[in-house]
């Protein structure tokens, strides 16, 4: 799973029915000390999460495995809000 | 799978109800060397290993197996702690 | 290209050998990270082999049903043609 930070909302009204009432968010991975890398991926929220936080992304076919999705067109979930992250030196 | 060192811990409060009791560490991938391979990832915790240690980890829908029959949304799961590798 | 023995390890690994394989490119130049694959066919360290990447198709060559793998040596290669003009 990887790390990210919530940046953005996706509003879409014509989408697959599978996702309907889905939250759409932009998210970017960031690095074990917050800081961005990599590019923008849009997921699905399932933990009612919001711009700004720091969230845990579940990707591939294992997002189907979040709460509700299943058998739904996605390939990133978001799962967790991070409280805190712990890398001792 | 993935030879891995845990670098730490990520505490998750807020999350999906099949991902509760399930402990959460960051991994960065090595190579037989022990150098990085790419990006630390959060891989959750199948075997009891620790800050430090040496594991390997499987990627996509299996890392969720372990903890059958619970359909726990993760793609990245730490199966083995690494007693010691070797390069022939 | 190497062996990893791990004494601590999910049930389902229990008896698997657990191998070093280096992606290579068709002209054998390592291609990408090192992976750890369960052999399925009895190869050994400097045999170039066939992987597959990917947790069922892995399971199915294991025999096994529910194992996090994802992935296994499935054949030991003898030789590769190529036709250059292609």
């Amino acid at each position: 799973m990887l790390l990210a930070k919530i940046v953005g909302t996706v509003v879409a009204t014509r989408k697959d029915p599978g996702l309907v009432s889905s939250k759409l968010l932009i998210v970017r991975p960031v690095d074990p000390k917050g800081k961005a890398e990599g590019s923008y991926l849009v997921a699905v929220d399932t933990v009612d999460a919001g711009v700004g936080e720091t969230v845990l992304i579940v990707s591939g076919s294992s997002a189907r495995m979040a709460t509700g999705m299943k058998d739904c067109p996605i390939d990133a979930a978001i799962v967790g809000i991070v409280d805190t992250i712990d890398v001792p030196s | 799978m993935q030879l891995a060192r845990v670098i730490g811990t990520v505490v998750v409060t807020r999350k999906d109800a099949n991902l509760a009791g399930i402990t959460l560490l960051l991994v960065q991938p090595l190579t037989p060397g022990r150098e990085p391979a790419g990006r630390p990832l959060v891989a959750v915790d199948a075997v009891g290993a620790g800050v430090g240690e040496e594991v390997f980890f499987v990627r996509g829908r299996e890392a969720s197996f372990p903890f059958h029959p619970v359909e726990a949304p993760v793609d990245a799961g730490i199966v083995g702690i690494v007693d010691h590798w070797h390069i022939g | 290209m190497g062996t990893v023995v791990s004494t601590q390890k999910h049930r389902k690994f229990e008896g698997a050998k657990l191998l070093m394989v280096q992606p290579l490119n068709l002209d054998d130049t390592p291609r990408g990270h090192v992976l750890l694959a369960v052999d399925g066919v009895g190869a050994g360290v400097h045999e170039k082999v066939l992987v597959v990447i990917e947790g069922r198709a892995a399971n199915e060559a294991l025999g096994t049903k529910g194992a996090p793998v994802d992935a296994a040596i499935v054949g030991i290669i003898d030789h590769v043609t190529i036709d250059a003009d292609i």
